[in-house]
């Protein structure tokens, strides 16, 4: 099992705010526009440095996504910033209308995705953004695992031209991902090679998948641990590969298992390579309040969830 | 940019030599000359016939709208906007540029944008038809030239015409947008966020129109859901507000002209304009009834007695 060194422990937003500073000295383009939640989306560094360049929306997300569209005419690059509840399902048909469907190059980046957001509760903590984003024809969704990967993310989808959905947390998680590790939109990321079980993670969930593959090491069992940070379009030929390589598949993500990365791995399975897959994903329902460690536990979110997953899968393999 | 004494200045001295410094814009100071009143009013004819005939062929689509707004797109068009037709570029950096937030009325626009030079006129016949670049509402995704950004989904395009106005500020673009809204469609909440964000970002490079027509879909507006004091709530939310009849020409050519003389002062600038939904087709004027219905074969032909056919039909 490859080892990844913890780097540090600091939140995905917190990546997200060193980016977009490093957009605004490096492409003048690069405009931002925030709902009220500069602090919570981390934009204070660009807003302070650029000013001209940074739009307050207040409360009105709708009036955002269309600004953002209108921005672009005329050759600026927009990055929203809400919350990612406040990014997609309140704003859906703003942005399938006036950014998906009219081809606009904005990039829609949401904080505070999932179950990690915590106390606030389930109106808050988006579980279904994922599949909203990914059915929207256009649209690239991107769910990076790290500071680091988040970091790299929000530069790279500035120069790839057309609609982008980011997706990141609040919770401080360890860093793992290289610095230098090149972000390619659509690549998969091959971080431990195994012949056993494939486990494919994104987001928080990478972590997981890491600490899971080693206690599965410790079992004798190999894992091979790809993560997939950009969900559409789906890196299939490394999903499938890697299932023909090993039989058995576990998808792991901080989301509803309606939508997510899992149904986008099993419908790229089944077409190509069926293969046993397991799930770790919320079971359909709603969030609660609570810390974010309590509730990725309740939820079944972490590397027991995913251990027990692959022995499962593994031993569907047996049967098949 | 420029203003209306400008242009009136321009016109007036259009039988001296061209320059080699006016060749550049020489085709944009003819379409200016040939704006005159009876001119936009012969192209608002044809353009009611391409209307009528274009849902007519479609079986379906919105003539009492657009019917209702062709004074006002021709005369924007063919007089008050500096574009770079017939060529389309979709930046639209150093033109004017011009948002249908209401885009059910495709065909008032594209029958606008084909008699413009932006597309083929024949293109029409293919309105809603099936590989058509006419799509039923406003879209980009077929390419067609003169459209930015697809509208149909109501209370969007004031908050697109607003990021595109305040790119053309980050760019030092001095040319202005222009946007057109149904007086129903304010019933969207979209449009008073964007409303609130114009006036606090001091967005005053952008002339909005309301077609002021009292009728939605179910039935008056003061039926479905009363509108209130529009000059008013405008106003309270920051706005400039002028009003105009838009019917007629020479009225609208002066307010659109007062209106860009009123840019740059650091307020957004609406324009109440009163029309009749049908306008020009005697059986559908003043009734929400042709909203989005097509005339049957003897309706159109009655249509077309009262349309001129002024610049030859598609």
């Amino acid at each position: 099992m490859k080892e990844y060194p913890v780097l540090g422990k600091k939140d995905t937003r917190s990546g997200f705010g060193e980016g977009l500073l490093e957009l605004g000295k490096s492409n003048p383009n690069v405009v931002a526009l925030c709902a009220d939640l500069t602090g919570s989306l981390k934009m204070n560094a660009f807003q302070d440095e650029f000013p001209d360049r940074f739009f307050q929306v207040g409360i009105a997300e709708a009036n955002m996504m269309g600004l953002a569209a209108g921005m672009t005419i005329g050759g600026k690059i927009p990055f929203t910033g809400t919350f990612a509840n406040f990014s997609t399902g309140r704003v859906y048909d703003q942005i399938r209308q006036s950014i998906a469907y009219s081809g606009k190059n904005v990039k829609i980046c949401a904080s505070h995705a999932g179950l990690t957001l915590g106390e606030d509760g389930a109106t808050h903590q988006i579980l279904e953004d994922v599949g909203m984003m990914k059915m929207l024809p256009h649209m690239t969704v991107i769910n990076p695992c790290d500071f680091n990967q988040t970091k790299a993310a929000t530069i790279a989808i500035a120069d790839h031209e057309g609609p982008v959905y980011l997706r990141f947390g609040r919770p401080k998680v360890p860093i793992f991902i290289p610095e230098d590790q090149e972000f390619i939109i659509g690549k998969a990321l091959m971080l431990n090679e195994g012949t056993d079980v494939t486990i494919i993670a994104t987001g928080h969930l990478v972590w997981e998948a890491l600490e899971a593959g080693k206690a599965l090491a410790e079992k004798g069992i190999s894992a091979e641990i790809i993560n997939i940070h950009t969900i559409k379009p789906l890196d299939e030929d490394a999903i499938v590969r890697s299932a023909k390589k090993t039989g058995a598949v576990v998808v792991a993500e901080e989301h509803q298992v309606l939508g997510g990365l899992g149904g986008s791995v099993a419908q790229a399975l089944s077409t190509h390579a069926p293969t046993p897959t397991e799930f770790v994903a919320v079971n359909d329902s709603f969030g609660e309040s609570g810390t974010p460690a309590q509730l990725m536990e309740k939820y079944g979110l972490n590397a027991e969830s995913i251990i027990a997953k692959a022995e499962k899968v593994i031993s569907r393999k047996a049967i098949a | 940019m420029p203003d209306a004494g400008i242009q009136n200045f321009q016109r007036s001295f259009k039988h001296l030599p061209i320059t080699r410094k006016r060749r550049s814009t020489f085709v944009s100071d003819i379409s200016r000359v040939m704006s005159n009143t009876p001119e936009l009013q012969s192209i608002a004819s044809q353009v009611r016939r391409d209307i009528v005939r274009m849902v007519h062929g479609a079986s379906s689509g919105h003539p009492g709208g657009s019917l209702g707004c062709t004074d006002f797109l021709v005369t924007l068009y063919f007089d008050t906007m500096n574009t770079k037709a017939p060529e389309f570029h979709m930046d639209g950096n150093g033109e004017d540029l011009f948002f249908l937030s209401n885009g059910h009325i495709s065909p008032v626009w594209y029958s606008t944008l084909a008699r413009k030079g932006f597309f083929p006129v024949a293109e029409l016949a293919t309105f809603r038809k099936i590989d058509t670049r006419l799509q039923g509402h406003p879209a980009t995704e077929e390419g067609l030239p003169g459209i930015r950004v697809a509208s149909g989904s109501l209370g969007q395009g004031l908050s697109v015409a607003l990021g595109a106005a305040q790119t053309k500020k980050l760019n030092g673009d001095d040319s202005l947008v222009f946007t057109l809204h149904g007086d129903g469609e304010l019933q969207e909440g979209q449009i008073w966020e964007a409303a609130m964000y114009a006036a606090h970002h001091k967005i005053d490079n952008i002339i909005s129109t309301v077609d002021y027509n009292k009728q939605q879909i179910d039935g008056s507006t003061d039926e479905v859901m009363t509108l209130g004091d529009l000059r008013a709530k405008w106003e309270a939310f920051g706005w400039t507000v002028l009003e105009m009849d838009g019917h007629n020409i020479d009225a609208i050519k002066s307010t659109l002209a007062e209106a860009k003389g009123m840019t740059g002062q650091g307020k957004p600038i609406i324009i109440l304009m009163t029309t009749d939904m049908g306008k020009g087709v005697d059986f559908m004027e003043g009734t929400h009834k042709w909203h989005g219905v097509a005339p049957n074969d003897e309706q159109l032909a009655s249509a077309l007695t009262q349309l001129e056919e002024t610049l030859g039909d598609y």
